[in-house]
């Protein structure tokens, strides 16, 4: 096992720049998030720290050791396929024992590895069976074993849970993080689906179009996001933003939000102009004395809570409150934010301003 | 109200169906079992007219195949005793003796060695160049392809003069190493572009996981890429070794007495002693066997179906 460091790594196709100046660590033992849509570099990105794509520049180590320029097989790591790639023309067991066999391992010993990773994964049944014909979940864990059975120094996964059907995702995500928690082996996962990111990930790393945007825990990502592509990209309801005219200085801790005066985390950097207040649709409160109001557009039902849709003066809003709070369609509602969880952004850059909320979070990456 | 459903055909439909490959069959067939048939007539009843359906079967077409043979007089005949074999008794009758061999097994030989030669060759060649054009960002790839494919845009025998003199001043002419070269390059064009058709089809992923496997682009490339490739290379080693065996016009042309193949040979059957229909009829039957068994051999891997389902598109 081993810690992962990816140093100013930049990858180019041609004109393309697929990634911009990647800079993040993975921990030894870490299950790691690489989270994004489509096309903005995390594929890439792994593919790189497995030595399937070589960087165009940066240092990429593994374990202390500088491998950019090393083949994917002097890298010790596995792979885990988003379409799983099993040899076609392979049974179970071969497939399973194909990585020892390339490092010469006595066959007794080939097979008592492959009994074990069997085990682990309980595939006993088919070791014998050809690979062609099994379910989408022994599949993945056939592709699961071969990557196990050899103690690579990490894990690496392209989307390994995009090919299966939603319920059996659920099922297979528990699997993996079960897994992972057993053997406490450093893992890179990649993956668009942010939720699957919380669920799993004991940090994150969030691109767009080939740049990190935010780097830490799932928490600290929600709670305090650094831009506001990553605060729109995570969480369901995403953040709401309004936007406004206004300005703050240094240890301003207020702002004016079309005449009603918003208390905010105390602001360590000043500025004046177009700005974004971000709030959590939790922490938007229904208060009935509030002067500013929003009137109900829509309430959705989900059970314990309910999202109810507003119209504010700064835009439509989402607010996650208790499915026992009265809303109905029309209605005029006096809104209050929780003070301590709000964040500005400066809406022309879209990065947030540091404030006492955030700078733990921001200033360390 | 008619509807559409995917099911099984009905009965009639099957017997349709079956009846229309049995016809198709023989349509194809004919020929060929004419053509066998005729080997093992006499040569009387190779021209009879009305053709013989039934006749009374004899190896006189493979002997006179195999043999070269010559006329001698009754007395010469008497003197030289009792015949000693019985294909020594076949000739006899109608007063010939056998001379000595024909060239028949050499030509066929040559076919062999030429014909497997280059599909080896074509193979070998082929498929590291598909393999290459498939995934390895070579320069001007699109325009390449479209050369290769260019040689065959005109019938081969159209540059058979400046070939002749290439061969003649290179000294390959009427050579084995010649001819292989010829089919090779003839054929090649072909199998690079239906194997990088089937390598194109095999997910670049298998090879991928085999890099991390630990294995180097090479073993990634015959312990996974061949493997599944062996459809490809079989429909493709099949093509080519059938145009190489069929050939005729350049090898009329550039062989001779040496590295001459068969299909040149048997037409010069017919001259020798009057029309000698079974000995030409036997000929290409043994010619048809090595292509016949080559296909029979290869055919489990032109079904599709190993690669089949362990990658989810």
């Amino acid at each position: 096992m081993a810690q992962i460091r990816i140093e100013n790594v930049r990858k180019e196709f041609g004109a393309f720049t697929a990634v911009q100046s990647s800079t993040f660590t993975v921990e030894d033992g870490e299950f790691f998030m690489l989270l994004g849509p489509s096309g903005c570099g995390k594929t890439t990105t792994l593919r790189m720290m497995a030595g399937l794509e070589l960087p165009t520049s940066g240092r990429i180590y593994i374990g202390g050791e500088e491998v950019g320029m090393k083949r994917a097989r002097e890298r010790d790591i596995a792979f885990v396929f988003q379409m799983f790639a099993l040899y076609p023309h392979m049974n179970v067991r071969k497939n399973i024992s194909y990585p020892l066999v390339s490092q010469g391992m006595k066959k007794a010993e080939v097979a008592t590895r492959v009994a074990e990773v069997a085990r682990i994964l309980r595939i006993e049944g088919i070791l014998d069976k050809p690979v062609g014909g099994l379910s989408g979940g022994d599949r993945q864990r056939v592709a699961l074993g071969r990557a196990i059975v050899r103690n690579p120094k990490a894990f690496f996964m392209d989307e390994p849970l995009g090919a299966l059907d939603a319920e059996f995702r659920e099922h297979m995500a528990g699997e993996l993080r079960a897994l992972h928690d057993r053997m406490g082996a450093t893992t890179v996962y990649v993956t668009h689906d942010q939720l699957e990111a919380m669920q799993m990930g004991d940090k994150i790393v969030v691109m767009n179009h080939g740049v990190t945007e935010q780097f830490g825990r799932p928490q600290q990502i929600y709670d305090w996001p650094a831009t506001k592509f990553v605060a729109k990209f995570i969480g369901s309801p995403p953040m709401n933003f309004l936007e406004f005219d206004g300005m703050i200085g240094i240890g301003g801790d207020s702002i004016d939000l079309t005449g009603k005066r918003v208390t905010v985390p105390a602001s360590r950097e000043g500025r004046a102009g177009a700005l974004t207040l971000g709030v959590r649709p939790e922490h938007v409160q229904f208060v009935d004395g509030s002067a500013y109001r929003g009137r109900v557009v829509a309430v959705e039902y989900l059970g314990t809570t309910q999202i109810v849709t507003l119209d504010t003066p700064n835009g439509e809003i989402k607010a996650r409150t208790p499915s026992n709070q009265r809303a109905r369609t029309g209605e005029l509602i006096g809104l209050d934010f929780d003070a301590r969880t709000l964040t500005l952004f400066n809406a022309e850059t879209g990065r947030a301003l540091v404030s006492e909320g955030n700078e733990g979070v921001l200033r360390r990456g | 109200m008619s509807s559409y459903s995917v099911t099984e055909p009905s009965a009639r439909q099957k017997w349709f169906a079956g009846s229309l490959v049995v016809l198709y069959a023989i349509i194809t067939l004919l020929p060929l079992i004419w053509i066998i048939g005729t080997g093992f007539k006499s040569p009387s009843d190779a021209i009879a007219y009305p053709p013989k359906t039934f006749f009374q079967p004899t190896l006189e077409g493979y002997v006179n195949l195999f043999t070269t043979r010559t006329r001698v007089t009754e007395e010469q005949l008497k003197q030289m005793g009792e015949p000693t074999t019985w294909y020594d008794r076949l000739v006899r009758k109608d007063g010939l003796i056998i001379a000595g061999p024909s060239r028949f097994s050499e030509r066929f030989y040559n076919s062999v060695i030429i014909g497997f030669g280059s599909t080896v060759l074509c193979i070998v060649l082929g498929t590291a160049a598909a393999y290459a054009f498939s995934r390895f960002k070579v320069p001007l790839k699109d325009d390449l392809l479209f050369f290769i494919l260019s040689t065959r845009m005109m019938p081969p025998i159209a540059v058979a003069i400046p070939i002749f003199l290439m061969f003649r001043s290179l000294g390959l002419n009427d050579t084995h190493a010649g001819m292989i070269l010829l089919y090779t390059a003839v054929n090649l064009s072909l199998s690079v572009w239906l194997l990088k058709g089937f390598i194109d089809e095999i997910p670049i992923e298998y090879e991928e996981a085999a890099l991390i496997d630990g294995y180097t682009r090479f073993q990634a490339f015959y312990k996974v890429v061949l493997p599944q490739a062996a459809t490809g290379i079989a429909s493709t080693a099949i093509f080519c070794l059938i145009f190489a065996w069929n050939e005729y016009a350049f090898a009329v042309l550039l062989t001779s007495g040496n590295a001459q193949t068969a299909p040149p040979f048997i037409p010069t059957i017919i001259g020798v002693g009057g029309q000698d229909w079974p000995a030409v009829a036997a000929g290409a039957t043994l010619f048809l066997v090595p292509v016949m068994v080559f296909t029979i051999l290869l055919r489990k891997h032109l079904l599709r179906g190993i690669t089949f389902g362990a990658v989810r598109k």
